[in-house]
């Protein structure tokens, strides 16, 4: 094979002067995460690129499949070697754009000669190699403004560098760069996509989950899981929390009239999930909620929720319309998951007619004939934390199967 | 005994009949089922079928689980025809097909579908241009399978999806029964089939087991109707077992693909110079170009039957071209289509090398058969 490194444009975070060298080792730490499975990485992180070795086709493949997801990430490039003299540089200047080799492209060559001690110059070098490309493959054609493709040429000290590709990675921010939150996760559409997004900002979550078991089942519990597992992909390892559920949610249902039992269920939630965030050491409760989808996401219904707590709630999808939402739910791979048909804790009991325009001092009123504290206490006491990715151990039951 | 029918079918391996027994011990529960055993089948099959897509090219929700290869073929072609009628009704496929397309095509064509059938040549290979000419506005569905059945001709499908893809809304189906497992097939976005079927069986998986798989989201109505399983496309309890064994034969018979493909060469090679070597008394019907594990000869004017049996005696099996239609008295569509000298078209034989096949067992049958041959030709 001839590539021998992956160099790493930086996204965003060029620009931001002081905590550049913060973000530049979390986002090291995030690339090494993602790539733990295969050998140790030997990385080179520069001012304004990053540098990773490739020693075998194999681990090359699993870096090209999983570096686009990577939040902090411009672009990336395969880049090849080859000796310092006009031959070697031919040689490889033909397998380079031999995966061209069906296309019909223009192209151009960009010589950056750091070099200064070898012995052509940079047009003399544009000149040899390009007419070289140029002999070899009749369906490559000059194009010196737009080309489709640039081979740039690289004469350093050590050694020629080449690269032909440059492949748009995810953009944004390493994720933990901007802190934690808490990402309250139904399983549903939309949860997964709110999480998606501030972890594209750079915020590293942990999940948080409301099981109640038997209304809801193991199959839904693993569509959480598997949520949870796939948001890993985006370069952050999650821990998800699930809150037995089942005792809270039926002494709601038992407690408060039927038309704002979606809202108090909420509150309770919202309680719960507070808790969590403060043993976490997290910032802020992230929701999939937007505006007036449902009946407990209108602003009264929101304003309700909230008052429960003074930490800060992020909505990133709070503007965003359903088909939109869907649509990144596709992008990100999620939305398959979340469709499917499990009954996860928010459907149900779901009364016939919600209010959609709660008041906060009537729900304060209908709860206050119930004690929940030490209810929410015992819940977050016992609630069962999952890592993800997951480890291979347990999935090892099914690999000597296939 | 010396097998050498492998593309009838062959026989399971060891470990491949492992998984299946295994899952039928400890997965058996319904992978549709709610309670913790069902969502454990259902994972398992997840993992199935992940890795089925993976070794297609394709995404894992676009891999469904079948019965096998006629099923497959079945779906493929009623399915396409009936969610496309808005394309058209036009149908194009070739003279040698098996007969799982073959029929399923005729009774689309007594629905009033127009049917083009593409020639091969003597080499058993269609003509691009053919296809280019017969490629309609209304064409609905091309379908072609890579490797022939009964004599092993490869057709050229990476240039006819170019062709197709180019030049027509038409899907393109490949029937890749007798190729998985023995030669590289997979998507390629563009450049490569839109429908894939595969058989267990023929893999040294379990009979009953097979995959169709999409480039894509297709546009398919299901054939079978219930319960909604494999994403509403495949109604039935899926077989947890027989997939999962799929799955695990198909790796198998993916990780072995360059050396057994080499191994089959060798052979091949080896044994049309034997053949060759008895002079214009067999007609070999195989190519050098053709794919390595199937090699179809004829002798002349000797039932294929009586060679058969006579080299049965020797403990050598092998069948007449095409298991499925070898009980029916009639001589085979594609020894016709191949346009073979009538003294031949009744003697056509094929050896078929699979993955427990030996070098030893090549050399038997070079044996028997110089026996059989002085025994009934007295050459």
């Amino acid at each position: 094979m001839i590539w021998k490194e992956i160099l790493i444009r930086y996204g965003e975070l060029s620009t931001k002067g002081r905590n550049k060298k913060d973000f530049i080792s979390r986002l090291r730490t995030n690339i090494r995460n993602t790539f733990n499975d295969i050998a140790p990485l030997n990385i080179h992180s520069e001012r304004d690129r990053m540098h990773i070795e490739i020693e075998t086709e194999e681990q090359y493949e699993v870096l090209m499949d999983r570096m686009p997801t990577i939040f902090g990430i411009q672009s990336f490039s395969p880049v090849a070697y080859c000796e310092k003299d006009l031959e070697s540089m031919k040689n490889l200047s033909l397998l380079i754009m031999e995966q061209f080799k069906e296309q019909q492209i223009t192209f151009k060559v960009e010589v950056r000669r750091s070099d200064k001690t070898f012995p052509l110059e940079s047009h003399e070098i544009q000149r040899e190699i390009g007419g070289h490309v140029l002999r070899s493959n009749p369906n490559i054609s000059v194009q010196v403004r737009k080309p489709d493709v640039e081979l740039r040429i690289e004469i350093r000290k050590d050694a020629v560098y080449m690269m032909a590709q440059v492949i748009p990675g995810a953009g944004g921010m390493p994720v933990g760069s901007n802190g934690k939150s808490l990402l309250m996760l139904s399983g549903g559409i939309d949860s997964p996509v709110a999480g998606y997004l501030v972890m594209k900002r750079g915020v590293r979550i942990e999940a948080i989950h409301f099981f109640s078991p038997p209304y809801t089942s193991d199959h839904s519990l693993q569509k959480v899981k598997d949520l949870a597992n796939e948001l890993t992909k985006f370069g952050a390892n999650i821990r998800l929390h699930v809150i037995p559920f089942t005792e809270i949610q039926t002494l709601i249902r038992d407690r408060v009239p039927s038309n704002t039992l979606m809202t108090t269920t909420r509150r309770l939630m919202m309680r719960i999930a507070d808790k969590v965030r403060e043993e976490i050491g997290a910032l802020g409760i992230v929701t999939g909620e937007s505006l007036g989808q449902v009946a407990s996401q209108t602003l009264e219904s929101l304003t309700a929720i909230n008052d429960v707590t003074n930490t800060p709630i992020l909505r990133p999808l709070i503007a965003f319309d359903k088909l939109e939402i869907i649509q990144i739910a596709e992008q990100i791979g999620t939305y398959e998951t979340s469709i499917r048909p499990y009954e996860d804790c928010c459907t149900i009991f779901t009364p016939a007619n919600p209010k959609t325009k709660p008041k906060v001092d009537k729900i304060k009123y209908y709860e206050s004939f119930t004690e929940f504290d030490e209810l929410i206490e015992r819940a977050v006491k016992n609630r069962e934390v999952y890592r993800f990715p997951e480890k291979n151990e347990s999935k090892d039951k099914f690999a000597d199967l296939l | 005994m010396i097998y050498l029918d492998n593309s009838a079918t062959t026989k399971p391996y060891k470990e491949v009949l492992n998984t299946f027994i295994q899952v039928n011990e400890s997965f058996y529960a319904n992978p549709a089922s709610i309670h913790e055993a069902g969502v454990e089948s259902n994972t398992l099959l997840d993992r199935a079928r992940a890795q089925m897509a993976k070794i297609l090219g394709t995404d894992d929700r676009q891999v469904l689980f079948t019965a096998g290869g006629t099923e497959s073929n079945n779906f493929a072609i009623f399915g396409i025809a009936k969610a496309n009628t808005h394309k058209g009704k036009h149908i194009i496929t070739t003279e040698i097909e098996h007969a799982s397309v073959l029929e399923s095509i005729r009774v689309l064509q007594a629905d009033g579908y127009e049917i083009d059938y593409l020639s091969v040549d003597s080499n058993g290979v269609i003509s691009l241009q053919e296809l280019q000419e017969k490629l309609r506005k209304d064409t609905v569905l091309v379908s072609i399978m890579h490797v022939n059945n009964e004599m092993g001709a490869i057709q050229p499908i990476e240039e006819a999806a170019k062709i197709i893809h180019e030049s027509s809304r038409a899907t393109f189906h490949v029937d890749a029964v007798q190729s998985f497992g023995k030669m590289p097939i997979y998507f390629k976005d563009d450049a490569g089939p839109d429908i894939i079927s595969i058989s267990g069986h023929k893999i040294h998986g379990l009979k009953g087991s097979g995959v169709i798989a999409f480039r894509k989201k297709m546009n398919i109505a299901p054939l079978l109707l219930g319960g909604g399983q494999e994403y509403g496309l495949r109604s039935g309890t899926v077989a947890v077992p027989q997939a999962v064994a799929l799955a695990k034969a198909a790796r198998m018979a993916v990780e072995d693909l360059e050396q057994s493909m080499k191994k089959y060469r060798k052979w091949h090679n080896e044994l049309m110079e034997f053949l060759t070597s008895f002079g214009s008394v067999i007609h070999i019907l195989s190519t050098p170009n053709g794919a390595a594990h199937i090699l179809s000869f004829s002798v002349k004017d000797l039932k294929g039957e009586i060679l058969i049996n006579a080299l049965q005696k020797r403990g050598i099996i092998v069948s007449t071209s095409s298991a499925c239609s070898s009980k029916q008295k009639k001589t085979s569509h594609v020894v016709l289509a191949l346009k073979t000298p009538p003294n031949f078209v009744n003697g056509v034989i094929r050896l078929s090398f699979g993955g427990l096949t030996t070098d030893e067992d090549i050399q038997q049958f070079k044996k028997a058969f110089t026996e059989v041959m002085k025994e009934l030709k007295g050459e």
